[in-house]
């Protein structure tokens, strides 16, 4: 299961969010669009270089990820609030062990919820 | 500088008893000490503190932590630029407790510009990290821990700021954004360099709506140029700034265009000065003259006038 799943789940965002395989989709709340796609890979909105039309600062013919999110975020019917409300939340660094596991695994398992301690200590203490 | 003690910059940025004026440091190729305290000794009558950047436009240059430690122990008061570009999260946390062990207490934190902006594109890009969480993490280095939870040996003084861009889509998000980075611990926010009142105008608004101005000494930043040509420059080539035609044929067809190039900052630095919920300016200077001097006495700020100001207020 644990190497057919990852199989899978590739086999279905590949096509539909060029899906990264980072193991810990947030999705969701990125007005499902993937933020790994970001060159900079950036999980927590727009960098400083976005181009005046909106573009990427990479690559100038693409259209940024974090515009097209943020409006996505906003526009997109069927999109529940919870999920709309959670565009501002911090995302935290990326667990890079998990690169190239099931997401879905790990959000069953709560893997992919689980924080440095430090990061942990400063969510509790705020 | 006492290494547990909050430093002049920190104390103006949250008391604001008169505009914080910070300016950035040129980057060094070479060359000594010496060097290095003379283009010091330029800026820092006129500044509460020196920006020294981290291989800024994806050029490599002497590094930031090497620069902050130069200034410190020649007694100016840095903020130490970090960028996530070249670096993870080890080698990031290592820059931060070693910097601070030779008292560098503030700390910039910048998503970074992309290799593909430098001379060395074919580089790999980092970003281990990305800005809003290394301004976490650098926090979190502020309360004594590593992100693992390690503890440190004694607790680093450490004052956290960052940096926004008011002029770059989505423009009606850039405030919600600078939200997010003084809720993960930023507090001073040095604004990218603008050549648009009005968007500056709607996006500090939008940070006095929602409290960021209030928990954040905000800094517009003016960039001195000499003539028409760098701002086209900028237009062209600089990463998410943008200068409209009508500022550039504006010098272009002026009889003077290094005096109209310093009149055009002069009133964008009155303009954001004049926006409640200001709390300073921050100065790029690539004119390499007196222009930063001119500049603070102008529009009559920084460390020379903390007289008048008290006298006023």
């Amino acid at each position: 299961m644990g190497g057919l799943l990852p199989l899978i789940e590739h086999g279905i965002k590949k096509p539909v969010w060029d899906c990264r395989m980072c193991g810990q989709c947030v999705l969701h709340s990125t007005g499902m669009t993937c933020p790994m796609t970001c060159p900079k890979t950036l999980r927590n909105g727009p960098c400083g270089g976005v181009r005046e039309d909106g573009h990427c600062e990479v690559v100038p013919e693409m259209r940024c990820i974090w515009v097209k999110a943020h409006d996505r975020s906003q526009h997109m019917p069927f999109l529940p609030r919870s999920w709309r409300e959670e565009f501002d939340h911090l995302r935290p660094p990326v667990n890079n062990a998990l690169q190239g596991q099931s997401s879905w695994l790990n959000l069953m398992n709560g893997r992919d919820r689980v924080t440095p301690p430090g990061w942990a200590a400063a969510e509790e203490h705020a | 500088m006492s290494p547990t003690q909050p430093n002049a910059f920190e104390v103006l940025c949250q008391t604001r008893t008169r505009p914080v004026v910070t300016a950035e440091f040129p980057s060094f190729d070479g060359g000594t000490l010496d060097d290095i305290r003379a283009a010091a000794e330029k800026l820092a009558p006129w500044v509460d503190a020196i920006n020294v950047t981290d291989n800024p436009a994806a050029h490599a240059h002497a590094s930031n932590t090497a620069m902050a430690i130069a200034l410190t122990q020649l007694g100016f008061n840095p903020i130490l630029q970090v960028v996530c570009r070249d670096k993870n999260r080890l080698a990031i946390q290592s820059d931060i407790v070693g910097v601070s062990m030779f008292g560098v207490q503030n700390i910039c934190a910048l998503t970074g510009d992309d290799v593909t902006a430098g001379d060395e594109p074919e580089a790999r890009r980092v970003y281990d990290l990305d800005g809003p969480q290394l301004i976490k993490v650098a926090s979190i280095m502020g309360t004594g821990m590593y992100l693992s939870g390690r503890k440190m040996k004694s607790v680093p003084h450490l004052f956290v700021g960052a940096v926004e861009n008011p002029t770059a889509p989505p423009l009606e998000y850039r405030a919600e954004r600078a939200l997010k980075k003084v809720e993960a611990g930023a507090r001073f926010l040095q604004l990218q360099i603008h050549y648009r009142p009005e968007q500056l105008e709607a996006f500090i608004a939008a940070c006095v709506a929602n409290g960021v101005a209030e928990r954040a000494a905000i800094l517009p930043t003016v960039c001195l140029t000499k003539a028409a040509r760098a701002l086209s420059f900028m237009n062209d080539s600089v990463p998410g700034i943008s200068v409209p035609a009508a500022t550039i044929e504006r010098v272009t067809t002026s009889a003077d265009p290094k005096e109209e190039s310093y009149q055009l900052v002069r009133e964008l630095a009155e303009h954001a000065l004049s926006l409640p919920g200001v709390a300073g300016l921050h100065i790029t200077d690539f004119r390499h003259d007196d222009s930063v001097r001119r500049l603070t006495e102008d529009l009559a700020i920084g460390p020379r006038f903390e007289e008048q100001h008290a006298h006023s207020a």
